[in-house]
């Protein structure tokens, strides 16, 4: 038995699936960067949005991050993990017809995205927009591509798990867990569901879930790939194993607890708050073994970086990287999150790390990659050269403008003058400031699409040159590293048993939620005494409308206890504030001010007009025009099902508010518009949209007074 | 804030999944030798040129 392990098998790898996957990244990414360059272009010119409420900012925005992180990223990853792992571990991939339905199935669920978001189906939580119906398929083909790598695992004729490796099943466990946790929700209509999570909960949850994303979507995966690719493409070992390894276990093991640095100076509780940054700083030291590692490989083969443009993009993408995650911890420390926080500084930050990091790299492994599949030679070796120079050139620009954008608003939003007024007190003075350097990261933007399409022709042409007919290779592969008590009995046991584990814990995990979610309820953190009333029906409509146009994209709702925020908007958000929020919309960017405590600044009439065209009462306004609130009807119908929706969640509805929701929503907006009518609207908006939205804005804050009928 | 009563365990559990990973990976000696997995990866696979459905025996 033992001699015939160490024999030899004669195998072919399943290449197909890879190529399908390579091509789906190379189309998505043109998507991903034109919606991003549409979206970078209305924050210097609004009318960009060619007045169509599909591709204005708050729908295009989710279109734009979900394209280029799952559509783009994620189809580069699948086709680099499926590449490398058959070669890895000596072992065909174990399904075709899986790796089939996880191809199409991803697909299926990006086209889906693609449809669902410019019509404004969204749950509002940052790079989980999606709707629950696509949560659920996310949930199954993540599961499909889950047994197809283990199951492949387990067939391995290698022993030995390469560094990568671990990289990948740290990436495919993690996600699964971070997908379910933050996705449950209960359904309210087939295309709108509510998140069980409110407030800090729901804030928590989802930002734990948000930073993870980058953590174990754009980073673990891609530093797999790079272990695998880098050293193939410059045919020489990695700088040191031994670091690799050290730097993957210390990196899985903090990663999950650096989330809180986005709530920095939110009501989430100061010591979360401090936990969250030092885990982020102490981040630095694994982040860069990563980056140290790869760098190093070329130590002493510097002519390769000269002559190589494969090696040239992989360099680059290693420095964003090493950049990015210097910049990352450095922007966690609260006192420079009090100034970069909400700014474009971190819009910068995202992109360096982006742009630089995962779109250099994928860029440079499907150059190394396309040429391999295809059986033939790249096209232009010349023409990837000029890629990489204009798409670097197209990343300086984006971040060097985005980070002065985010540093020269956030220094004029905290100046404070020598009598403790604000020196800005106008937030648009703050805008207008930065408006050339929307222009300059636009045309960053346009540097780093036209790199990309470079780079596609050369793709498109490298495959052009392929020969005919492809016959699958046959390989020769030796059994390695196996011991003579591995029989066929043990191996079997060993790759089920990893599977079942995963598999047992996934289980385990969902079912504790269910389990502990009763106790969830209580709010310990919550002052009886300070405690809000919830929304109106009609707010809570208006509410959804808010969110469906993406209104927390550009407005937090979150008042941090820093002078220059109390002095702007108020005095500092509470847990109270939001306690009731199914989603939370603390937001993330001021592109506007904060909404917190917006409700009865202004009169009715302002807000109507300020939907319709903000510039009649704030000159010079980024924000669009939103004409199609005066024409679209607020839906009334589905909020009976809603409030009990609500109501289960905890929020202290009565029985006849849930009852009758849409009858109180409606009488509330017949007095509204009544209102409205007098100081000069026009009749008949009743049922519109405008109506409700209104109503919400306007009982922003103000929560703690109103007694509003129907309300314990 | 209960919320944290689940998030801890679960990062709780996923680092104690990560431990586990950890000592299989000691106990199984995938990490004993600390070089040449890293040359390894190099080697192009060998492609059977002749021979293209015969089995190896």
């Amino acid at each position: 038995m033992t001699s015939e392990r160490a024999a030899t098998d004669t195998i072919s790898y399943d290449d197909e699936i890879v190529k399908k996957f390579t091509l789906a990244t190379i189309i998505w990414g043109i998507a991903a960067l034109v919606f991003g360059l549409i979206a970078a272009i209305q924050l210097a010119y609004w009318p960009m949005n060619l007045n169509l409420e599909w591709i204005t900012f708050g729908r295009l925005r989710p279109l734009h991050t979900n394209a280029a992180i799952f559509a783009f990223a994620g189809n580069a990853i699948f086709a680099g993990i499926y590449y490398s792992l058959q070669r890895l571990l000596k072992a065909r991939l174990f399904s075709d017809t899986l790796s089939a339905i996880h191809f199409w199935g991803w697909q299926f669920i990006i086209l889906c995205a693609a449809i669902t978001l410019p019509l404004g189906y969204t749950q509002s939580k940052e790079y989980a927009e999606l709707e629950w119906p696509i949560d659920i398929m996310i949930t199954l083909i993540w599961v499909v591509f889950a047994i197809n790598f283990f199951m492949t695992m387990k067939r391995r004729r290698e022993k030995h798990l390469y560094v990568g490796i671990w990289f990948y099943i740290a990436t495919i466990i993690t996600v699964a867990v971070l997908h379910i946790v933050n996705s449950i929700e209960i359904p309210v209509t087939l295309m709108k569901s509510l998140p069980v999570w409110g407030g800090v909960q729901d804030a928590l949850v989802q930002w734990w879930y948000g930073h993870n994303a980058v953590a174990f979507f754009l980073t673990t995966p891609f530093l797999g790939l790079m272990y695998y690719f880098v050293p193939k493409a410059a045919n020489r070992p990695i700088y040191s194993y031994r670091l690799s390894i050290i730097h993957f276990w210390s990196l899985v093991f903090i990663y999950i607890w650096a989330g809180p640095h986005h709530l920095l100076y939110t009501s989430l509780p100061e010591w979360a708050q401090t936990l969250g940054m030092i885990f982020s700083v102490m981040l630095w030291m694994p982040s860069w073994g990563g980056m140290i590692n790869g760098l190093m490989t070329l130590k002493g083969a510097y002519k390769q970086l000269i002559q190589d443009p494969i090696i040239k993009f992989f360099v680059g993408a290693l420095t964003f990287y090493g950049m990015s995650t210097f910049e990352g911890p450095l922007l966690s420390i609260k006192s420079v999150s009090a100034l970069g926080h909400y700014t474009d500084w971190i819009v910068g930050h995202v992109h360096s790390g982006t742009l630089g990091w995962n779109g250099m790299f994928i860029m440079g492994m499907m150059l190394w990659m396309v040429p391999k599949l295809w059986k033939t030679e790249l096209y232009s070796k010349k023409l990837a050269e000029n890629t990489f120079w204009i798409s670097l050139t197209g990343v300086l620009f984006y971040y060097v403008s985005m980070t002065v954008a985010g540093i020269t608003q956030g220094l004029m939003l905290n100046g404070i003058d020598k009598a403790g007024h604000l020196m800005y007190p106008d937030f648009i003075e703050t805008v207008t400031q930065i408006i050339p350097l929307y222009w300059v990261r636009a045309i960053g933007g346009t540097l780093y699409l036209i790199g990309y399409l470079m780079f596609v022709y050369n793709i498109f042409k490298t495959i052009q040159s392929a020969p005919k007919a492809i016959v699958d290779e046959k390989i020769i592969v030796t059994y390695t590293g196996w011991s003579e008590k591995y029989t066929d009995g043990h191996r079997k046991m060993e790759g089920m048993g990893f599977l079942f584990s995963i598999m047992a814990f996934l289980a385990i995990a969902v079912g504790s939620i269910i389990e502990i979610y009763p106790t969830l309820s209580i709010q310990k953190y919550i002052n009886p005494s300070q405690t809000t009333n919830p929304y109106t029906p009609l707010e809570i409509a208006g509410r959804g409308i808010y969110i469906s146009e993406g209104c927390y994209l550009c407005h937090s709702q979150q008042i941090r206890p820093i002078p220059a925020d109390v002095l702007r908007y108020g005095k500092p958000s509470t847990i109270e504030d939001s306690m009731w929020d199914h989603p939370f919309q603390w937001g993330s960017k001021r592109t506007g001010p904060d909404l917190s405590r917006l409700g009865k600044k202004y009169p009715d009439m302002w807000h109507f007009q300020h939907m319709i065209d903000p510039r009649t009462v704030t000159p010079n306004s980024i924000m669009p025009n939103y004409p199609w609130l005066l024409t679209k009807n607020t839906d009334f119908l589905t909020l009976r099902k809603e409030f009990s929706v609500l109501k289960n969640l905890g929020v202290p509805y009565d029985e006849n508010t849930v009852a009758n929701a849409d009858i109180i929503a409606q009488k509330q907006a017949t007095e509204l518009s009544a209102s409205l009518v007098s100081q000069g609207a026009p009749t008949g908006l009743d049922k519109k949209q405008i109506i409700a939205l209104i109503a919400y804005l306007q009982a922003l804050g103000q929560k703690e007074k109103i007694n509003t009928e129907g309300v314990k | 804030m209960n919320i944290l009563f689940l998030m801890i365990p679960i990062a709780l559990l996923l680092g104690f999944i990560f431990v586990l990973g950890f000592i299989w990976a000691v106990n199984d000696g995938q990490m004993d030798d600390l070089e040449t997995p890293a040359i390894r990866i190099l080697n192009d696979d060998l492609i059977d040129k002749k021979l293209h459905r015969k089995e190896f025996k």
